[in-house]
């Protein structure tokens, strides 16, 4: 097995997870601080794609039209929180998981109606060629501006959540939501304003993964489950936690599909390993949770006091 | 249990229930004989969720983890050759109650929102394990060419015979969850399931009881899944995908969370809505979206009364 | 709650009234339509819903003389979706014969239904190897290719080629198997690797890392739909088109991923049973009026669903009316002539047509669009499938 393949495998591995990281961002911070699963997060994954793909054919630049999308998406979550939403928060984790659920199939609908099933984004013509970032290490440059893209929202969320006093209220919130309201602490805008801030980032991902992916009904739902095993492995309300699991799962992800199934045919044989190793590869994300919920049950950083 | 339905009313609904299919077979409309099936196998598989997440007060997200077991276990022993049904269903649901044993002793050591992840997550593990399973379809799924065979002369294909053979499972599912949740047994598991600190320091070993019925739950969901996969012909693994599990939430919800029969109304207004709906617009599962949402906010009081573990901030004056 | 009450009163009523309809007329001719119309590969069951839809349009609404009830479905690339659909057109609608599935694994999940209901079902895509073979029953009628056909001629091609080292790759059901075994058949060089993806996978960035580590001179994928789209964008991202041979089975450089894909497509050669500039009159009439009705080119799934109305047509037209014979139908759906598309056209006695098959090549056009030209002679002529010898039926 070549270094070049581990390489480019290490490559789609974080690529992958810092975009897990913008979905897990938003939902963790959703759970830590408002208590609520929502389970609509996915669903603000497809509508941030859906708006990217329409706008970018709208205005005819890949940038704007995200951009666009971006904020439309964070004015649709925060509409979403003020009317729907914010009733939930008091009612208990079935009834969430319920009405959640119940939104994914509106949302999924609506979409369908106004766009139709599926909409065509392409990632702009500049990024559509690689780059050599080694001899014979051809990586394509769109994933790599994913990539950089995805690092620099992370870096600026950390800043946000701990250098700003937002922030400070955000960890608060998550931290021991009483106190937070006792302290003073605007909780009403607060948890308006994260919400917004969670669907932009939904958005950014969707609109990212639009041209690898396919920009379909339905491709919340996939994303979603992630999403969730990622925030507990992390600790429900630590966004560095998030991010720690989003790595760690956008590696174990990648990589067991590809390092699982040649490390099988080197151990057994090669009927036995064409079957067990994909499926020990397509588990290893779930395991993985198993793992860390045995050990360390409220996950690695929990944000909760 | 709060409203008991009256007797008289079961008598008349078994009668129902025994008379409408004689009619449409007279009728010749059998394709209306194997909808009701359909949708009586989902009320199975909804009453054994209720078990768990109404009486229990368990949130378990990979209920249909259970059907798809006990579907793909009479499949692959079908498409094996065993095709004597006491065989099939007697190892459906003994394989169900072995899974559910072994993923009920892991989860109940969690609580709340873990204990819903976890869940989910050992569906999704088998969901994924059937999957990789090439030789039994797979993606694809696993047609079976035969139904199962009880003898006695019965020829299961007949939309008529099998109906008669759910509707016996069908009551044969609510008699045993009626007298389960009558008994000593059943009242510990509702004084559990509103306080099981208090219900620990009486001296019962909570976890025990839960388990237990996590177990009986997931035999419960075995016997559905391998009614499914006989009323099919075919199963696949989209009927453990989250999703699945999510519909069956939605079923128990629907009917009444916490009641005898409330998973087997919720199915029969979710699927006969879903049908209704669906002749006339492909974008069913929108008005479908909006009746849950508003069944769920404006919920029976029903709901909120058996969650009462965890005091809610009431966010008063924000709101 | 009168839940109970209102469940019996409305399936009473509902039995009643349909049993007040009148028995089934042979005054015209019913067909169930099924097919995968939303989802990234919604472009295929759409291509062949529209062809055939225009070939009943051109007919005058009618096929074989009797005005034509055609119910379309979405199976949304589910089989359990499409099982259900074929039970309730078979046992509830029992309509006269059955079309349209795009998959095999959703066509293999409601075919069963169709043939417990002695109802024929005609495809205008999906042909798997078991049916062609041990499992082949009088109800199934494949319309368009074997399965394995469009990759048995592409292996021939390799082999012409002289190619040294094949790197396979294509999706975990049955269609996919046929098509990599179909095109070792016919392929005598190496094969670097043979991998099999999830059926719906769109991102094929962990197997292009392979396919560049194992460096082969061609690569040759089965990816209909979304899938082949998705991964020809993500090879030509990759850089890999520079170092290496794509080959492609027809549909898989076809209008559709042309659409998607753009120039980067020019010089990729594929092979099919048929092409947009065969020159027969039937071919000719078919491009101009799809153009025209739909304002884009036809792929090779339309000229499979045109062709399926076409024979539809000629056969009832044939039968006289008597499509309640089942086995007239079938006799004469087996032996009947019309001008298909394609050319020459006849059922192996398994039902798979009997046929041969092009070079293609995408070229410019000379209005400067991207066409899929066929080049030379025919890779192989009057081509059966490897299976018909298993068929018991004669």
């Amino acid at each position: 097995m070549s270094s070049i393949l581990i390489l480019e495998q290490a490559l789609n591995g974080l690529q992958f997870g810092l975009m897990l990281f913008l979905l897990a961002s938003g939902l963790t911070l959703v759970f830590g601080i408002m208590d609520m699963i929502n389970l609509a997060h996915g669903a603000l994954y497809m509508v941030g794609a859906f708006l990217a793909a329409w706008l970018v054919q709208l205005t005819q630049s890949f940038v704007l039209g995200v951009i666009l999308a971006v904020l439309l998406t964070a004015v649709v979550g925060m509409v979403l929180e003020a009317t729907l939403l914010r009733t939930l928060y008091a009612r208990d984790h079935l009834s969430q998981v319920l009405a959640t659920f119940a939104l994914i199939l509106i949302i999924n609908e609506s979409v369908r109606m106004i766009w139709g099933s599926d909409l065509p984004l392409s990632a702009p013509q500049a990024l559509s060629g690689p780059v050599e970032l080694l001899p014979g290490l051809l990586y394509p440059s769109y994933r790599l501006v994913i990539i950089g893209i995805g690092l620099a929202i992370a870096l600026l969320l950390f800043l946000l959540v701990t250098q700003t006093r937002v922030g400070a209220w955000v960890r608060a919130g998550a931290s021991n939501r009483e106190m937070a309201m006792a302290m003073g602490i605007n909780i009403r805008a607060l948890f308006t304003g994260v919400f917004g801030i969670g669907a932009a980032l939904c958005a950014v991902a969707g609109a990212m993964l639009g041209p690898l992916l396919a920009v379909q009904v339905g491709m919340g739902e996939n994303i979603l489950i992630l999403a969730f095993v990622v925030i507990v492995i992390g600790g429900i309300g630590s966004v560095w936690g998030a991010f720690v699991g989003a790595i760690l799962v956008g590696f174990v992800d990648t990589l067991g599909r590809t390092l699982l199934p040649h490390l099988f045919r080197e151990l057994f044989s090669p009927q036995f390993a064409s079957a067990a190793g994909p499926a020990v590869a397509s588990i290893s994300v779930y395991l993985l949770m198993a793992l860390v919920l045995f050990i360390r049950p409220q996950g690695l950083f929990s944000g909760r006091s | 249990m709060k409203r008991e339905t009256p007797s008289w009313l079961w008598a008349l609904l078994l009668i129902l229930s025994i008379a409408l299919p004689l009619a449409l077979n007279a009728f010749g409309q059998d394709f209306y004989i194997s909808m009701l099936s359909r949708m009586m196998i989902y009320g199975i598989a909804a009453c054994s969720l209720n078990l768990i997440l109404g009486f229990g007060g368990l949130v378990s997200f990979g209920h249909a983890a259970f059907v798809g077991i006990g579907a793909y276990s009479v499949g692959i022993m079908i498409t094996e050759g065993v095709t004597n049904g006491w065989v099939n269903f007697a190892v459906a649901m003994a394989v169900s109650a072995l899974v559910a044993a072994v993923i009920g002793a892991i989860s109940l050591r969690t609580r709340g929102v873990y204990f819903i992840m976890i869940t989910l997550a050992f569906a999704q593990m088998i969901y994924y394990l059937v999957n990789s399973i090439k030789a039994y379809g797979g993606d694809e799924g696993l047609n079976i060419k035969f139904r199962s065979d009880f003898g006695l002369g019965l020829n299961l294909k007949n939309d008529l015979t099998f109906y008669f053979v759910v509707l016996l499972a069908l009551v044969s599912t609510l008699v045993l969850i009626s007298r389960i949740m009558k008994s000593r047994f059943g009242r510990v598991i509702l004084a559990i399931r509103d306080d099981d600190t208090r219900v620990e320091a009486i001296g019962f070993p909570a976890y025990t009881y839960k388990w237990v019925l996590f177990i009986i739950a997931g035999t419960l969901g075995g016997l559905a899944g391998a009614l499914m996969v006989n009323h099919q012909n075919y199963v696949s693994p989209n009927l453990m995908h989250w999703t699945q599990s999510g519909i069956l939430m939605v079923m128990v919800i629907l009917g009444g969370v916490g009641t005898l029969s409330g998973g087997l109304w919720g199915a029969l207004v979710l699927l006969i809505l879903e049908d209704l709906i669906a002749e006339h617009t492909v974008y069913w599962q929108f008005y479908i979206g909006w009746f849950l949402l508003a069944v769920v906010l404006l919920a029976p009081k029903g709901l909120s009364s058996f969650f009462n573990r965890q005091p809610k901030v009431e966010v008063k004056g924000h709101a | 709650m009168s839940f109970p009450f209102v469940k019996s009163i409305f399936t009473l009523t509902a039995a009643a009234s349909l049993s007040l309809q009148p028995l089934m007329a042979a005054d015209k001719v019913k067909v169930g339509f099924v097919s995968t119309l939303s989802g990234p590969s919604a472009a295929l069951g759409v291509d062949i819903r529209d062809a055939f839809m225009l070939a009943v349009k051109l007919n005058g609404g009618k096929l074989g003389g009797l005005p034509a009830d055609v119910s379309i479905s979405d199976d949304q690339f589910k089989p359990d979706v499409g099982k259900q659909l074929f039970e309730r057109y078979v046992k509830r609608d029992k309509v006269d014969f059955l079309t349209g599935v795009v998959f095999s694994n959703i066509m293999l999940a409601g075919l069963p239904e169709a043939v417990d209901g002695k109802t024929i079902y005609l495809s205008p895509n999906a042909a798997p190897s078991p049916i062609a073979g041990a499992q082949c029953t009088p109800y199934f009628f494949a319309v368009s290719w074997p399965n394995d056909a469009y990759h048995e001629a592409a292996g021939q091609y390799a082999t012409n080629l002289k190619v040294k080292s094949a790197y396979l790759l294509a999706p975990n059901y049955q269609a996919g198997k046929d098509s990599l075994s179909g095109f070792k058949r016919f392929y005598k060089g190496d094969v670097s690797g043979e991998v099999y993806t999830k059926l719906g996978q769109l991102d094929y960035s962990a197997e292009l890392a392979e396919i560049r580590a194992a460096k082969p001179e061609v690569v040759y994928t089965f990816l209909p739909g979304g899938m082949g789209i998705n991964f020809i964008k993500q090879f030509m991202a990759a850089g890999l088109n520079k170092s290496i041979r794509l080959i492609q089975p027809g549909f898989g450089a076809d209008q559709d991923v042309i659409r998607a894909v753009g120039n980067d497509m020019l010089g990729i050669f594929d092979t099919a049973h048929w092409g947009i500039d065969l020159p027969n009159e039937a071919n000719k009439k078919f491009v101009a009026e799809f153009e025209k009705e739909y304002k884009r080119l036809p792929t090779v799934y339309a000229s499979q669903g045109y062709d399926t109305a076409l024979l539809i047509d000629a056969a009832v037209k044939a039968a006289n009316g008597k499509i309640e014979d089942k086995d007239l139908m079938i006799k004469t759906l087996k032996t009947v002539k019309f001008n298909s598309v394609r050319g020459d056209f006849r059922f192996n006695t398994n039902h798979y047509p009997i046929q041969n098959y092009y070079l293609r090549e995408i070229q410019k056009d000379a209005t400067g669009r991207l066409v899929n030209r066929v080049i030379g002679q025919p890779i192989m002529t009057n081509h059966g499938d490897a299976y018909v010898k298993d068929c018991p039926m004669k």
